[in-house]
Formats: structure tokens, sequence, C-alpha cells
């Protein structure tokens, strides 16, 4: 999985929940930033192997499910997306269509909903609700279930910030719903 | 038959290879004489540096590392992290510690790093031969200053104590030498204290010695002694720079 | 549970489970999470972080305090590593443990920030001035990341010598699940040459590196070498990876293992007959485990993010008996498998 946006959005918090889920089902599991300058408002991204084998390179150049919040980030991995691979679009952000007919494209509006339902700065966990109902956790590439969603997010947000688990929470469910 | 004068126990027997007339001799033995009287030789650690006294290690009896050349204070450093309750010093040149040396002799400062330091200044390269140190007086006449130390285009002398008299970190900054009695028994207690300090965890400590150089000097011992008093001293002023009764530790 | 880690920060904590309290550094990306774990972690076991004014400081203290008989560490990337190499030098020449990582980024100069393995000949043959050998570990993931960090204290320790964990950008900032040691498995061996007062039941000690009469520093010289010698013979580590029987075994080490290894199974997959060997220590460097796959393998095909520097080494530990190809990226270009897949085809 390749998770890309802007330096800010939590495209890596996104990543890290998915490869912290992966890990509560005893999978072998990689996560890889990019980073250096580019973290500061540049773009960002993350890959995450979820395996059931060794994960060899770390670094995902062909990924079977790209999570995309920014326009430039689309632009530079939509080509790189395995045939039958699939999409997830930040559609408030990048007014574009996917021209590739081979690929399972959702456009979720995540920042507008982040916005409307006051979750504000969480619209990468509404993208996660989505990633993990269609692929996560449904579907040829499932691994999980919601309890294990539920339980990596736990992982992810340390004690000192227990207040935000609620909302991520919320987040996610929209996202499911979406 | 009454003993009226002895060798420092820490000081070793091995013969000392300094030039005839050099003053590294009466400072070892200071720094000897100060670590038996406050009976810390057991847990003195030296640390020698690239210069005339590298092989300073061989003459005390305490514990002794050898830095690379302008890192002693770093040495230093790590010695005293790693055993707060050992006493460290180091014994340097003015190349190792106000050249190559400068970035962790000012820093090992401002961190109040709790050490002693030794600084021996005769203003000028003596292991390789006599070149110019960043000690060296304006005009002074070195193997790379022949036509004399032309401040234009190799600046002006590093004044260590005055420099590091502005930094917080120091405890003690103390300006010595060793020309005639008077003055030895000043440097004796300067340094003396400078391991009090250290002892009472008070911080960074520094004793500058005005040292002579007789060999590349190109002067007889005598001359170098005359040659310290009436140049280096009047550019160097002997004195107590920083004194902070308390220390610089919180 | 296993926790899921950064490799700068598994490094870290692996270092402080295996005894190390004290810890000099200077930041660098893309180390710098090692150095800023250090900070948190440190003060809490009452160890030290120190934030020295430069490389060369920072490895003149670990200088110092491993002579005063402590574990002691620094960490950088690529050019921080330049300027540790002063001080590793003296340590080497003074016989004093300490372990170095790198956490290689694109050179030469200030080069770039991405993953590199362009320090191969810095770290086995060039870390510093001078007729001396350093352990050099190779890791691959980030368990193993751990795992040799107190293998490379250990060695350190009884070898007297320093070590160097050589790793990357791309291990330094990737997280992977990991289970840490327990802490302080090993009790500390003794150091009685450590400088550390003599507390006036012994002679004093000398920790030095000037010999000025010749024939008294080649002895020395010699006695080392005859150590490295036994390192040679015990140490070497290897992972053999389908090289019973395979045609053409691919050679790498750190990141670019993992795109070997991917590349390898493609191969399988394919039917060709392609294996790995993976040095784990770079120095001493896996001889055995080369010429046991190279006996039967009809070629070699080292594969480095660099310009083939490891590649010199496979030829001598094989006394050139079979051919060796080169395929590397560098500047902080990491290798496809695909790539390297293409590579193995061409070659069996």
């Amino acid at each position: 999985m390749l998770f890309a946006g802007f330096g800010g959005q939590g495209v890596l918090f996104a990543g890290k929940v998915a490869a912290y889920a992966g890990l509560i089902e005893n999978k072998e599991i990689s996560w890889l930033p990019s980073y250096g300058p580019e973290m500061r408002g540049g773009t960002a991204n993350c890959s995450v192997c979820i395996s059931d084998t060794p994960i060899g390179s770390p670094l995902v150049t062909n990924p079977n499910v790209l999570v995309v919040m920014n326009l430039p980030s689309l632009d530079k991995f939509i080509d790189t997306v395995e045939p039958g691979g699939t999409v997830i679009i930040d559609s408030s952000l990048i007014d574009k269509k996917v021209e590739r007919e081979d690929l399972n494209v959702y456009y979720v509006p995540s920042s507008a909903l982040a916005e409307e339902n006051e979750l504000g700065g969480l619209s990468n966990m509404i993208l996660v609700g989505k990633l993990f109902k269609e692929i996560c956790t449904a579907g040829d590439h499932s691994f999980c279930t919601e309890e294990t969603l539920d339980a990596a997010i736990q992982k992810c947000i340390p004690a000192r910030k227990a207040n935000m688990l609620d909302v991520n929470r919320k987040a996610v469910a929209l996202g499911a719903q979406a | 038959m009454q003993t009226v004068f002895q060798k420092p126990s820490v000081l070793t027997d091995a013969p000392m290879h300094y030039c005839p007339g050099c003053t590294h001799g009466i400072v070892h033995r200071l720094v000897a004489q100060a670590l038996e009287e406050l009976g810390v030789e057991g847990k003195a650690v030296g640390v020698a540096s690239v210069g005339c006294s590298v092989m300073c290690y061989d003459y005390f009896s305490c514990d002794m590392v050898q830095a690379p050349h302008g890192r002693a204070q770093a040495v230093a450093t790590g010695l005293k992290r790693a055993r707060p309750e050992n006493v460290i010093f180091t014994y340097q040149g003015d190349g190792d510690l106000a050249a190559i040396g400068t970035a962790e002799t000012v820093h090992a400062a401002t961190r109040g790093e709790n050490i002693t330091v030794i600084f021996i200044n005769n203003a000028i390269y003596g292991m390789t031969g006599g070149q110019m140190a960043p000690t060296s007086l304006p005009g002074q006449v070195t193997q790379t200053t022949p036509y004399g130390r032309d401040t234009n285009t190799a600046g002006y002398p590093v004044k260590v104590c005055e420099l590091l008299s502005t930094l917080d970190g120091v405890a003690l900054a103390q300006r010595v030498t060793v020309n005639n009695v008077k003055n030895v028994n000043i440097a004796r207690k300067a340094i003396k204290k400078a391991f009090q300090n250290q002892i009472e965890g008070k911080g960074y400590s520094i004793i500058e010695v005005l040292s002579t150089c007789p060999t590349n000097w190109g002067l007889s011992p005598t001359e170098a002694l005359k040659w310290l008093e009436e140049n280096m001293i009047p550019y160097y002023p002997l004195g107590v720079y920083k004194d902070v009764e308390g220390g610089v530790k919180k | 549970m296993k926790v899921l880690m950064k490799g700068n920060e598994a490094l870290a904590e692996a270092a402080i489970r295996a005894g190390c309290r004290h810890f000099f550094g200077y930041p660098i990306t893309p180390q710098t999470e090692l150095a800023a774990y250090m900070s948190k972690r440190m003060p809490k076991i009452g160890g030290t972080y120190l934030q020295a004014e430069s490389e060369i400081a920072a490895v003149n203290m670990v200088l110092g305090a491993s002579a005063a008989g402590v574990r002691a560490m620094t960490s950088s990337s690529s050019p921080g590593v330049s300027l540790k190499g002063e001080g590793i030098s003296y340590m080497a020449g003074s016989d004093l443990p300490a372990l170095i990582i790198n956490v290689q980024r694109g050179g030469p100069g200030l080069g770039g920030i991405q993953p590199s393995q362009a320090d191969y000949w810095q770290a086995t043959k060039a870390t510093g001035h001078g007729d001396f050998q350093i352990l050099v570990f190779a890791p691959s993931t980030v368990q193993e990341m751990v795992d040799l960090v107190s293998d490379a204290f250990d060695l350190a320790d009884q070898y007297r010598m320093p070590a160097m964990i050589l790793a990357d950008g791309m291990l330094g900032q990737m997280m992977e699940p990991v289970t840490l040691p327990e802490e302080g498995g090993k009790a500390p061996i003794e150091k009685p040459w450590a400088a550390c007062g003599h507390g006036g039941k012994r002679e004093h000690n000398i920790v030095n590196s000037l010999y000025l009469t010749p024939d008294k520093l080649e002895s020395l010289v010699k006695e080392r070498f005859a150590r490295y010698e036994i390192i040679k013979e015990k140490e070497q580590r290897a992972e053999e990876y389908l090289t019973d029987d395979a045609d053409v075994v691919v050679v790498a080490y750190g990141a670019s293992s993992r795109v070997a290894k991917g590349a390898v199974n493609k191969a399988r997959e394919l039917g060709l007959k392609a294996g790995l060997v993976r040095p784990i220590t770079l120095w001493p460097f896996p001889a055995d485990a080369l010429n046991r796959a190279a006996s039967h393998a009809k070629a070699l095909l080292a594969v480095e993010m660099s310009m083939g520097q490891m590649v010199d080494d496979v030829k001598l530990a094989i006394n050139c008996q079979k051919p060796v190809h080169f395929f590397g990226r560098t500047g902080g270009m990491i290798p496809t498998p695909a790539e390297v897949l293409e590579q193995i085809k061409g070659l069996v």
C-alpha cells in the first residue's frame, strides 16, 4: 500500500494504523516513510507492506492500494498502481477523475466530511475507514476485522493523547459509510 | 639525614624528554603536587594532548589517556561523564587547545564541564619545530612567520583566558607564569584551586601558564625567561579573569 | 508481543538494553531519531546523552568514556562518519572498544539524504589512517539491527576494537515489528586496562596510540593483525539463501539484500536457479559462505546501492574462480526487484 499527500495531512499516521493492524494479525509488515525536507509542506508518502511471507524491499513501487490526498501525489503515483488495484482519493482536494479503467477507484470527499463533522485534521482517518471497509476487512486482500482496526488505532495514539481516540473512531466510521 | 626536598609521588621516575630551560617540568611538578596534596592521585586520570607534552602519560603516575590533536577536552568530557567520581585533567599546549581544539575547548567550557584544564602557552609549536602558534605574538619570528607574524595576513593571537571568561560555564580562568619563585607559588596555588574546584563540583577551571620554549625561540634559558617577561606578560597580563566562588553548577 | 519500531529507535533501545549508558552524538539526517530517542531515555535511567559540538568531539567523547571502561557509542550518517574517522583510528590504535553507527546516505560531499551503501569502502577499508580494521555489521531488518547491537558491543569488548553497524536511511527510517531483548543479559567483562583511577592498588594504566619507536609500533600492529586473523576465522557471518543449487548467486547486504531476495524469489518462480549470499559481517567478510556458494555457481552478481564497492571483496573472497558481475544504483536510488531480476536472467 502507498499513502501519499502533503506533509501534515497525516499520511504517515494512516500508514502506521494499517501497519499495526497487520502486526496484530501476525502478518509480516513494514512501514517506510519518505523523509527529509519534503516532510515540511512538500509531498509526503509512506510505503506499507502487509504480507504472509517475509518482506523484501519495503519500498512500494507498484502498490496494490493507493490512498492519495493531493493532486501532485495522484499524478505521480497513479500509473504505478498494479492493474486491478484500488485507489482511494480525497475528492474534496482532488478535482480530477482517474482515467485508467483497470482500477477500483473510490472518491471520498474526506476533507469536506472532516470539516462538516468537526473532525479537523482527521481526513486521513476517514480514508483509513474507507480502506478498511473496502479492502482490509473484505474481499480478496482482507486480513483483519473491524476490531483489529480499533486495536491498531489504540496502539497508534499515545496515552497522553487518549482523548483523541473517540474522534478517530468517529472519523473511521464516517469513512466506512462514505 | 633530613629530607628537605622530594619528588611528588604523582611523578614517575621516567626521565623527562623536555629541552633544557623548558618550563613543562615545573608545571608537571605543580600538577603532581596538587594531586598529591589533595590526596586524589588514585582517582586522577590525566589526558595528554598532542604536542611536546604528549608523552606526559609516562611522567604522571596516575592513569593517563592520550587524546587526538585538539580533542583532549572532548576525551576528558567522556572520561568525566563515564566516571564523575574521578578527577580529570587535560594538559594541553597552545596549538592543541587554541587552534585545532578551539571548538572542543570553547564547548567544554560553555558546558561547564567539571574538569581541570592546564594550558601551556609558549607562543610557538614546539614538537614540530617552531612554527607559528595561535598565541604567537604580533611580529614574532617563527619557522612559518620568517618575517615576523604579520597581523594583516596571519591575524592576531588568541587570548584564551579573556575569551573563555565570557562564557557562563567557566568557574575559574586564571593566567599565571613560572618565571620566578613568587610566580611559581601563585601558579601552584592556582593549579591546586583548579583541582579543588572540580572536587567540589564547581565546573570548568582553566589555568593558563605562560611558558618558555628556549629551543624554538632560539634563546638561552635565561634569555627566554627575559623574553617572556618583556614580551609575553605585557600582551597576556597575568591574573584571575574569572572566579565564580560558588561554581557554575546548579 | 512484538512492537513496531523505527530502525533508528530500535538501535537506540537495543544499545540501552545492551548496557550502554553513554551516548555522544550530533544531529544529521537520516539518523537523528536515534539521538532523539537517547535524549529522551538516558536522563531517566541515569545515563549520559550529550549533544556534542561536532562529530569529531562526539567520537572523542566516546574515546574518553570507553577509556574509562564503560560501554559508549555514537551514531551519525555518512558525512558525519567521515569526521569520526580520526577518533576511530585513535580508538583502534589504543585498543578501545566502542560502537559507531552509520545510517548511510548518498555521497560524496553533502550528497543527499536518501538511503545509500556508498560508505562500504570507508567502513571496511579506510575508516581512518593507519593499519587497522574495525568490526562491521550489516543488518537487513529492524529486528537484526536490534540483535546486532548487543553482539557488536560484546565483540568490541572481547577483541578490544571499535565496531560499526553499517545501516542506511531505509533501515533507519522504516518500521518493522521487533522483539526486544531483556535488559542486562550478559554480565559486562572486566576491563583491567581502563583508565579509571588506580586507587593506589596497581600501576598506572595508559591508554595510548603513540609509539615513536618503529619496531615497537610494528610489533603492536602485528599483534593486532594476529587478532584480526582470529576474528576472520571465528566471526564471519552470512545468510545463505537458496544457494545449494544456485547457478546465479546474488551477493548483497543490508537494504539492497532485501531487494535482491525479492528478485531471487521471483527468479525461482520462473524456474531460474538463483540464490543469495547476504553478508552480515562486512568485516570480517564472509569468504567461507561465498566460496561454498561459488563452488557450484556459474556466476555471481553483487547488488549494491553504490557504484560497486563490495564487489571487489567478492572477487577476492572467491579468488576470481567464477565471473563476478555487478549491478547497482547510487545517490539514494534504490534498485527494484524487477531490475535485479533482469540482471539474473541475463546471467543464467
